[in-house]
C-alpha cells in the first residue's frame, strides 16, 4: 500500500484516532477522582474564603475538610425561603449543587439555591454565605457573600471569574476589592431591598462619601463592575425570602429567648 | 550494483548514529534556541501566550512546563512517526498529536494543581494553536531522528520559557509589586525610608498589569538581545 493512497490515509487516521482516544480516556480516568477532589477542595475554600482568610483554616485539603465540616452547615433553599431536601428521589448535597447550571435556569422558581451557615466553636451562626451567579464581561463571574445573622450587613465577600481582563476585571478577584462590600448593607432604611451597588470610576469619591449601599469601582472595568451589581442584585432578590424567614425565626427566637428568661 | 550502494549509503547512516550524545552540532540544537533563533524574540511567534499568562511568575511557570512538556513530547511523536506521517494529512496529525499531549497536561493541572490551572485553564487549551510547537514539528521533527528532535523540542521549550519568564519578572515586579506573591517593592521602599527617614512610595504601575506591559517589556528584551548579537532582521 503506497503511503500516499486514500486507503492508507484512511487507516492511519483511523488508527490514529483510536489511539488518541484510548491515550485520552486513560487519563481522564486515572485524574477523574483527584479532579474531584480538587473541585470539592476548591468550592470549601471559596465557600470559606468569605468569611476567614485562609491561611487561618490551614494548608492542606486535610486541615481545609476538617475545618470546614466543623464550621459549614449546609442547605438548600428555593424561591419562597423554603429548605428543599430532596430533588426527584436524590437528596440535595448543597455542596454540589452547580450554581452555574441554577444561574441557568429560566424559571425562578426552579432555582436551588444553596446557604451556608457559618457556625462559631460554640455553634452558633455568625454568618450566613450565599453563592452568587452572573455575567461578565468575556464570561461568567460568581462569589459567595457572607451576611451577618441580622441579615443585613454584609461580613465578606469572595469573588472570581472566568476570563476578566488581567489588572482591569480580573481585579474584582483582589483582596483589596473585596474588602471594600464588607460591612456594606443590602437593606435600606425603609428595610427594602437596595442591593450594593459599585460605582463607575475609580478613587474619584472619597471613601467616607459613599453610601452603605455603594462602593468604590474599578478604573477601566465598568462593564464587569455593572456585572457584578447585576449579579448581587438579582441573587439578593432570590434570597430575598429565605433572608426575611431567618430574620423572623431569629427575631421569634430572641423573644421566646426573653419569654424564657421572664418566665424564671 | 544497486544494492552495493543501498549497503554503503545504510553504512553512512550507521556511521553518523553513532554522534556523540551531546556532539557540537547537538549541543547547537539546544543553545540556538536560546538566543540566535529564540522563538519568541527572533522568530516572533507564540506571543499571544506570552501576553496573556505573564502577568504574574507562577502561572508563567505553569505555562513555561506545559509548553515545554508539549513541545518535547510532540516533538519526539511526530519525529518517531515521520516515516509513516501521509505527507498529504501531515498538519492535522501533527495537530492531533498536540491537541492530545495540551488535553493530557491539561487534566493532570487540574488534579494536581487545581490553583494554579484555574488561572492558565484558558491559556492551556490555546498551547495547541502556539506555532512555536507547530513551528518546530513541521520544520523539524518530520525530517530528523528522535533524540534530535527531543534536544531541539527542549532547546526552543527553554529559549520560550526564558524569555516568558523574564517579561513575568518584571511585570509583577512592576505591576503588583510582588515576585511569586511575596511582597518586594514595600518592604524595600520601607527599608530605604527607614533609613533616609524619607516617606517615599512607589505605587504599583498598571500598565504592567495589562498585556500591553509584555509588549514594552519583549520590546526591551529584542533590542538588548539584538545590541549584543547583531541580529539584523533580511529583507
Amino acid at each position: 500500500m503506497s503511503k500516499e493512497s486514500n486507503a492508507y490515509i484512511l487507516t492511519f487516521s483511523i488508527a490514529m484516532i483510536l489511539v488518541i482516544a484510548v491515550v485520552l480516556g486513560l487519563v481522564k480516568e486515572f485524574t477523574k477522582e483527584a479532579q474531584k477532589q480538587a473541585v470539592e477542595l476548591d468550592t470549601q475554600k471559596q465557600i470559606l474564603s468569605a468569611i476567614v482568610p485562609l491561611s487561618e483554616v490551614g494548608e492542606t485539603g486535610e486541615e481545609v475538610n476538617a475545618y470546614y465540616a466543623k464550621h459549614i452547615e449546609s442547605i438548600a433553599v428555593d424561591v419562597n425561603g423554603d429548605e428543599k431536601k430532596m430533588k426527584g428521589n436524590e437528596p440535595i448535597i448543597p455542596e454540589k449543587v452547580s450554581i452555574r447550571k441554577e444561574f441557568k435556569k429560566k424559571e425562578k422558581s426552579e432555582k436551588i439555591l444553596p446557604v451556608f451557615k457559618f457556625k462559631d466553636d460554640a455553634g452558633k451562626v455568625t454568618a450566613y454565605i450565599l453563592p452568587v451567579y452572573g455575567n461578565g464581561l468575556w464570561d461568567n463571574i460568581w462569589g459567595y457573600i457572607a451576611l451577618e445573622p441580622d441579615m443585613k450587613t454584609v461580613k465578606g465577600a469572595v469573588f472570581d471569574h472566568q476570563g476578566e481582563t488581567p489588572g482591569l476585571g480580573a481585579r474584582i478577584a483582589d483582596t483589596e476589592v473585596e474588602n471594600r462590600y464588607k460591612g456594606k448593607a443590602i437593606y435600606n432604611a425603609k428595610g427594602e431591598l437596595a442591593s450594593i451597588e459599585m460605582i463607575k470610576g475609580e478613587g474619584n469619591v472619597e471613601p467616607g462619601a459613599l453610601t452603605e449601599h455603594e462602593v468604590d469601582g474599578l478604573s477601566g472595568a465598568t462593564i464587569t463592575a455593572r456585572g457584578v451589581n447585576d449579579m448581587l442584585d438579582k441573587y439578593f432578590a432570590l434570597y430575598e425570602n429565605y433572608i426575611q424567614k431567618v430574620k423572623k425565626s431569629s427575631a421569634n427566637n430572641t423573644t421566646t429567648l426573653e419569654n424564657v428568661a421572664l418566665a424564671k | 550494483m544497486a544494492t552495493e550502494t543501498a549497503t554503503s549509503m545504510e553504512a553512512t547512516v550507521v556511521k553518523k548514529k553513532s554522534e556523540d550524545l551531546f556532539s557540537k552540532r547537538r549541543r547547537r540544537l539546544v543553545a540556538d534556541p536560546l538566543d540566535d533563533s529564540n522563538p519568541i524574540t527572533v522568530q516572533v511567534l507564540g506571543i499571544c501566550s506570552a501576553l496573556a499568562v505573564t502577568a504574574k511568575i507562577a502561572p508563567t511557570l505553569v505555562m513555561a512546563i506545559a509548553v515545554m512538556v508539549v513541545i518535547i513530547g510532540a516533538n519526539v511523536i511526530v519525529s518517531l512517526l515521520r516515516n509513516v506521517i501521509p505527507g498529504r494529512i501531515r498538519i492535522i496529525v501533527q495537530l492531533g498529536i498536540v491537541a492530545m499531549l495540551v488535553i493530557l497536561v491539561d487534566q493532570v493541572l487540574r488534579a494536581y494543581f487545581y490553583d494554579l490551572a484555574k488561572i492558565v485553564g484558558v491559556y492551556v487549551g490555546l498551547i495547541i494553536t502556539n506555532c512555536i510547537i507547530m513551528g518546530r514539528l513541521e520544520a523539524f521533527a518530520m525530517g530528523n531522528k528522535p533524540y534530535d528532535s527531543l534536544l531541539d523540542g527542549f532547546g526552543s521549550g527553554i529559549g520560550y520559557a526564558w524569555v516568558i519568564l523574564v517579561v513575568a519578572f518584571f511585570r509583577e515586579l512592576f505591576g503588583s509589586g510582588t515576585l511569586l506573591d511575596i511582597p518586594i517593592i514595600v518592604p524595600i521602599t520601607d527599608f530605604i525610608n527607614g533609613i533616609l527617614g524619607t516617606s517615599l512610595s512607589l505605587p504599583n504601575n498598571g500598565l504592567m498589569t495589562n498585556p500591553v506591559g509584555a509588549f514594552i517589556v519583549i520590546g526591551v528584551i529584542i533590542w538588548i538581545q539584538r545590541y549584543f548579537n547583531g541580529y539584523v532582521e533580511d529583507h
